[in-house]
């Protein structure tokens, strides 16, 4: 029963990482019908630039933050320079140019940085709580990704931006009419996006070790997760990629090798396609032809 | 009296395809100009060549201002309010939500314009709360015009506001529009279907054919013109 519980919490460490890449992919899928190939490497662009900052002696909040402002300014500038483009293209012209990013994002990374493994810091002190169950930097992750959600629930619900952002997703058309600039609220979109993804960066390097390849593998955690959640629904993300992280962990520990752990993540994507492809909070979309 | 609006050889395009051949048309401050035409003969383009929806040519002089090149948002940041065809409601939102986005480009305060809206509009403050997707389509046109109004605008743009709608509630709406434009000194461009309705209520009126004006003058001389009455009002 410890080992279960144990299994669990750390699940839920690794899914609130997923959660975040899949709010990430959910909020632009909803704003352009578009899946973010790319969202991952940014992610991982991101936290190279939080690594060159610590080591240039930054402190490690410090560092944090200033990433996420880059990132987003980054995020906003991928929409405007390299999506915009293609705004009116087929959405498939739209997808091959996001897995352009992703190759253009990883090999950037890998001229700059190299493909060798860097260690990154933890911000987390490494103690075990509550007699072994959890680990302080499994409860960091959770509470990092945790302020990181409510702070974003509350600028949408609460802030004109917000709202107007909401409006120009769901309605372009008429968000204009209302004098909204819609092609500005999508850059903003991006940007966030981007945000979000660096704090998963982040938060999933000191396990995973930094390298131009390390969020591939979470980029499909995520995707299933999103999936799972209903790729139109934010919270469904967010549920989504908790209890991928989870499942993954526990199937990982008790019934497969944990080198085959990331079949786990192709298997889901299976079920929730045959059995709900709405996903479990996603609505369906009914085109009128 | 002024024109608020004035289109001057006005013509619009779908991609390649001409579909407004050169229209004038005014609307004159704090007056009704109704737009009458069968399906397909450009009323809805008109509209959205005035709100920079379509590519146009020729001007679109709206306050003094040149319309042609400015983008759909500046438009309404400009004072026009466009109730488009089918509502542009946002129906995942809130109808209180869907009334703040109204207010986005206004400049006064957000709130006393939501309590006048909820005083033209009882029923929206009752649904307040509710998502607007699951009002009916009466009060979706309510919570459309309200939603325009939202921004203080001059100019109010409805595109066929009784569609879909049972006669009794387009006679509401209608008289609420009409108490809206004589006590907010609002202007409004209409495209109605409802002919008789429409001309008793606005003061010029326009007929549209295949994109171009076929009859223009007051409301009143449409009214009585013989040929419309056998073709639009049916008697």
């Amino acid at each position: 029963m410890h080992q279960f519980l144990q299994q669990v919490f750390s699940g839920l460490a690794a899914g609130a990482v997923y959660a975040s890449l899949a709010l990430a992919l959910v909020m632009i899928y909803r704003a352009t019908d578009l899946v973010n190939f790319a969202q991952g490497e940014m992610a991982m662009f991101s936290t190279y630039i939080a690594w060159t900052l610590v080591n240039a002696g930054l402190p490690f909040w410090g560092a944090f933050l200033i990433t996420l402002a880059v990132s987003f300014v980054g995020g906003m500038a991928v929409e405007r320079i390299v999506i915009r483009p293609v705004e009116n293209a087929p959405i498939l012209t739209a997808v091959v140019v996001t897995i352009g990013l992703l190759l253009i994002f990883n090999s950037l990374a890998g001229w700059i940085y190299s493909y060798t493994l860097q260690e990154f810091p933890s911000p987390f002190p490494d103690r075990t709580l509550f007699g072994a169950l959890m680990t302080t930097r499994d409860l960091g992750v959770i509470a990092v990704t945790l302020m990181m959600l409510v702070a974003l629930f509350c600028f949408f619900r609460f802030t004109a931006t917000g709202l107007a952002m909401r409006a120009a997703a769901q309605n372009p058309e008429s968000a204009r009419l209302c004098g909204i600039p819609v092609g500005w609220m999508l850059a903003v979109g991006w940007g966030f996006a981007a945000a979000i993804g660096a704090v998963a960066g982040i938060m999933v390097a000191p396990v995973l070790f930094l390298d131009p390849n390390m969020m591939s593998g979470v980029l499909l955690y995520a995707f299933t997760g999103a999936l799972l959640g209903g790729i139109t629904s934010p919270i469904g993300a967010v549920i989504g990629g908790l209890i991928v992280g989870v499942t993954e962990n526990l199937v990982g520990t008790y019934l497969i090798a944990s080198q085959l752990k990331l079949t786990v993540a192709l298997i889901l994507i299976i079920i929730v396609l045959v059995f709900r492809p709405n996903g479990l909070f996603g609505t369906a979309v009914v085109r009128r032809v | 009296m002024a024109a608020i609006l004035e289109l001057r050889a006005v013509k619009a395009f779908y991609g390649q395809s001409e579909v407004l051949h050169g229209i004038d048309l005014a609307v004159e401050e704090g007056g009704m100009t109704v737009l009458l035409g069968a399906n397909g003969a450009g009323k809805t383009t008109t509209l959205r060549a005035i709100c920079g929806m379509v590519r146009s040519e020729g001007q679109i002089l709206f306050a003094g201002r040149r319309l042609e090149r400015c983008t759909t948002e500046q438009i309404a940041g400009f004072g026009v309010a466009h109730v488009p065809e089918g509502r542009g409601t946002f129906i995942g939102l809130t109808v209180e939500e869907n009334l703040r986005i109204g207010a986005y480009a206004a400049t006064g305060r957000p709130h006393d314009n939501m309590q006048l809206m909820y005083g033209y509009f009882p029923i929206l403050a009752q649904r307040r709360r509710q998502q607007a997707g699951a009002l009916s389509g009466g009060e979706q046109q309510m919570l459309a015009i309200a939603r325009a109004l939202m921004m203080s605008p001059r100019l109010l743009v409805l595109d066929e506001p009784s569609f879909g709608l049972a006669p009794r509630v387009v006679e509401a709406i209608f008289g609420i529009v009409e108490r809206i434009r004589r006590e907010q000194h609002v202007s409004v461009l209409l495209v109605e279907q409802n002919a008789s309705l429409a001309l008793a209520m606005a003061d010029r009126a326009y007929l549209l054919e295949t994109g171009y004006v076929v009859t223009s003058g007051s409301a009143k001389a449409l009214a009585d013109d013989p040929q419309i009455r056998r073709s639009y009002l049916g008697y």
